[in-house]
């Protein structure tokens, strides 16, 4: 043990000002939008909030719990379905469908979660695909909500949220923001809370969380179904904001997941900045290569496999370990 | 006496925890030598590094003439250097006869082939068709021997071949010891149970948290040498 | 009858599904390594044996051996170069390269054949069949691709079980790790197993090319297919994979003989049944 000698890292004080200064700024800048940002910008912006809330989900599972699911489709297309449902034929207000959806989608990832959680690794990736084909299927199986072509939106239920179309635009977007920072300091918040320093445990060793009594199956279970209630409400938001819902989109594995990981895994996997960079390198890139079709996607295969071979930790990970920064401290240093 | 294996200033690092601090060893041809030692002294990290499966590029080791630092593990077993491995690690899905003929994968020719092997170990000759886990402690062992053995190495690196076995067992594996030797077969055995150790070696080495505190010919080393080399303080 | 003629279609078409499952399932065995991009891996040997058939018109009996030998080369290959440095205790890195080189074929077949969907044809195969009576007729081209099912996991057995080869695969199967100590090359074994698995995907590409209309996004379906059988039979046992391969099947054309729009869930949902009755799949391994 005599290698343990070396002085542990101080880090200077003033460092502990920058990061929060560069979040404030960030987060008044995105609120400020609707008076800066265009009506193309403001679509975009929105799209990519919303991407950020998915990607700082779908990396609380895989990157803090080892979870990798290819299945969180699922939980995107169930919040649709669902809000599409208690928006057309309950009359619930908008406001009160969306967490309603995001709520019982949560509660149907609790049997999905049970078996799901029967397989193991790569395997259970698989299972969680094989769940999200089986909603896919069952959705088209409905024909009060249009079997296989989809259903709109009745204009009314839009309509809701503002009579003005400037008005519904400028909602969207405080929705959109709402969720995307919601969830990036959601998971800060429970990453910096006493039960959150589990998950960090179980991200660094499994075995070595179990040693100290924490039950690594059951906080595992809980990120599970709270991912996917997160997930369903964002979900909820695309599809009101695409106004029509098909199964096929709804379910669609590239869009909700493919994506998503790309973005997660690019940046950085099991920090919080991770997603957040990512998801701004997902949009600048599309803005440049959107009109290349496939070999976009060719392309962002090509990064996610490159980012494996060269540094698996993602643009922030690797930063990160040569540089010390966090934007989002979570670890409890000593002093 | 030709010079078999020779290691020089010996490194391994877990991490940051170093776990061998220049270790210096030396096997001749025809020798038994005994590493002795407690837990935690070494021993089988030192193993590890010798035969490649622990990373040993930049390390000082030459072995029949050839500096093997830095090979892959399969090249330098195929250049004569076998192992036993701690907790003998029989392939479970494979019968006896089959994880013997694993070790001949190498395509080594040599002294050593099933017959050899079911006359050093006759008990084994009837399991032949069992599955490898399917034996008592003692007698897996000697598949994990006979496995090592069945690529013709000249040197056997045996590390802890007696651990969890009963006194009687240790000593009728030990016992094959001497007519492996006198097949041409040099031996190199890591062992924590120093009386079988010193019984068998020519010459021992003991270790002590990475570094070798004692080496000599048993008959010229002291108890209380031993246990002040193996434990790091007097002896009671 | 149509019923009992459902579950002799579904048999049959449980070989495609043993096919699919078999590579899946050996990878696994021997390296603990799920490839996300299996399907994709079967619908590019598909659209070569297209290719190699019907553009270039050469001859079933010199394209057959030409699809399997590339896709085995190319499988050796991929291991090698690709897939064994991301191999390891995390199985973060092995899922997201196989994730991406799914993206990355599923497009790149798209860029070079289109999305309209097509299919090899079989001449006359496709239309002669074995009349037993009472209204059952068994078409020749499944009850072939059964016959070829059960021919190649006999093969994979008879590998496995009897050659030194297959005595090396079966020890790094069982402990990678000291496999180098016994003379054994990892990276190389595990290439030698990915190249099976291909050749084994090159056959199930080609009867996947003729028994149904394949585009290029057909890919993950085929993997969940195959990942299906592998639970279903339980892991570790190639034989259990056909079992698991007929069971998969039968519930897919019973599901059909319901309602058209059914087979697919029908297969799905059986997979999950089973997956809550018995996680272990029907026929596990035993071992001591």
């Amino acid at each position: 043990m005599a290698s343990l000698t070396t002085d542990l890292p101080r880090r200077p004080a003033p460092g502990r000002f920058l990061p929060a200064a560069v979040i404030a700024a960030a987060v008044v800048l995105l609120a400020a939008a609707p008076w800066w940002a265009g009506r193309a910008d403001l679509r975009l912006l929105m799209e990519a909030l919303s991407y950020l809330a998915l990607a700082q989900m779908w990396n609380l599972l895989a990157g803090y719990t080892g979870l990798v699911s290819v299945g969180q489709q699922a939980f995107v297309g169930l919040g649709g379905y669902l809000f599409f449902a208690l928006a057309i034929f309950s009359g619930l207000p908008l406001l009160v469908a969306m967490p309603a959806a995001a709520l019982a989608t949560g509660l149907v990832a609790i049997p999905a979660g049970w078996i799901a959680f029967r397989l193991q690794g790569a395997y259970f990736a698989i299972g969680t695909w094989v769940i999200a084909e089986v909603f896919r299927l069952s959705a088209a199986q409905f024909p009060a909500l249009g079997g296989g072509s989809g259903i709109s939106l009745p204009v009314a239920v839009a309509r809701s949220l503002s009579e003005s179309r400037e008005g519904r635009e400028m909602a969207m977007y405080f929705l959109a923001l709402g969720l995307g920072l919601s969830a990036t300091f959601g998971v800060w918040a429970l990453l910096r809370a006493r039960w959150g320093m589990a998950l960090t445990a179980i991200r660094d060793s499994g075995t070595a969380a179990e040693s100290i009594g924490i039950s690594t199956r059951r906080v595992k279970f809980l990120i599970y179904v709270g991912t996917a209630a997160m997930t369903g409400l964002t979900g909820a938001f695309l599809f009101l904001q695409k106004l029509r819902i098909t199964p096929d989109a709804a379910f669609s594995v590239n869009d909700w997941t493919a994506f998503v990981i790309f973005i997660v895994v690019i940046g950085g996997i099991g920090t919080i900045e991770g997603p957040v960079i990512g998801t701004i390198l997902f949009f600048a890139l599309r803005q440049v290569a959107a009109d290349w079709g496939s070999w976009y996607l060719m392309l962002l295969g090509a990064i996610a496999i490159a980012v494996m071979l060269v540094d698996k930790r993602g643009i922030w990970g690797a930063l990160k370990a040569r540089t010390g920064w966090a934007l989002f401290p979570v670890e409890r240093r000593l002093r | 006496m030709k010079t078999l294996l020779e290691t020089r200033g010996l490194t391994a690092f877990y991490g940051d925890f170093q776990a061998l601090f220049g270790v210096g060893l030396r096997v001749d041809e025809g020798e038994t030598i005994a590493i002795i030692g407690a837990n935690g002294a070494g021993k089988s990290t030192f193993l590890k590094t010798l035969v490649g499966i622990r990373p040993n590029r930049g390390q000082d080791i030459t072995f029949d003439g050839q500096p093997i630092g830095g090979w892959p593990a399969q090249r330098i077993h195929k250049a004569g250097l076998a192992v036993v491995p701690e907790g003998r690690r029989l392939f479970r899905s494979l019968s006896v006869e089959e994880n013997l003929l694993i070790g001949a994968s190498g395509g080594r020719k040599g002294p050593w082939t099933l017959k050899a092997v079911y006359d050093l170990f006759p008990d084994l000759v009837e399991k032949r068709r069992n599955p490898g886990t399917a034996l008592s402690g003692g007698q897996q062992q000697m598949v994990a021997i006979g496995r090592a053995l069945m690529s013709n190495p000249r040197l056997l690196l045996c590390d802890e071949i007696s651990l969890g076995l009963a006194p009687k067992v240790v000593r009728a594996i030990y016992e094959a010891v001497p007519l492996i030797r006198g097949r041409g077969t040099s031996i190199l055995v890591v062992e924590q149970d120093v009386s079988q150790a010193l019984a068998v070696a020519s010459r021992v080495y003991c270790m002590m948290e990475g570094r070798v505190t004692l080496t000599g010919r048993p008959r010229d080393l002291s108890r209380e040498e031993i246990a002040q080399a193996y434990f790091g303080m007097e002896a009671a | 009858m149509v019923w009992v003629n459902a579950i002799i279609q579904g048999v049959l078409l449980g070989g495609l599904y043993a096919l699919f499952a078999a590579g899946l399932s050996l990878m696994f065995g021997v390296m603990r390594f799920v490839n996300i991009a299996h399907g994709d891996f079967i619908v590019v040997a598909a659209y070569l044996a297209l290719t190699v058939m019907v553009s270039l018109g050469i001859s079933p009996w010199v394209a057959v051996p030409v699809v399997v030998a590339v896709m085995a080369a190319t499988g050796y290959l991929g291991q090698r170069l690709l897939l064994n440095r991301v191999l390891g205790k995390d199985i973060l890195p092995p899922i997201l390269v196989t994730f991406g080189l799914s993206i990355i074929l599923q497009n790149a077949l798209l860029e070079t054949f289109s999305a309209d969907s097509v299919r090899l044809p079989a001449g006359a195969l496709e239309t002669a069949s074995l009349t037993l009576g009472d209204g059952i007729a068994i078409g020749i081209l499944p009850l072939a691709m059964f016959a070829t099912a059960i021919g190649v996991i006999a093969g994979l057995q008879l590998i496995f079980y009897r050659t030194p080869l297959g005595r090396m695969l079966r020890a790094t199967s069982d402990d990678a790790e000291i496999v180098p100590l016994m003379g054994g090359n990892n990276a190389h074994i595990f290439a030698i197993a990915t190249g099976l698995a291909s050749a084994v995907v090159g056959v199930a590409g080609i009867w996947l090319a003729m028994r149904t209309n394949f585009d290029p996004a057909a890919g993950p379906v085929r993997l969940l297919f195959a990942f299906e059988a592998v639970i279903i039979g339980g892991l570790g046992n190639i034989w259990a994979t056909l079992a698991g391969g007929i069971i998969l099947g039968v519930a897919q054309t019973v599901g059909a003989q319901i309602d058209a729009g059914f087979q697919i869930l029908a297969g799905h949902l059986v997979f999950l049944l089973i997956l809550i009755v018995k996680p272990t799949g029907l026929m596990p391994r035993m071992t001591g």
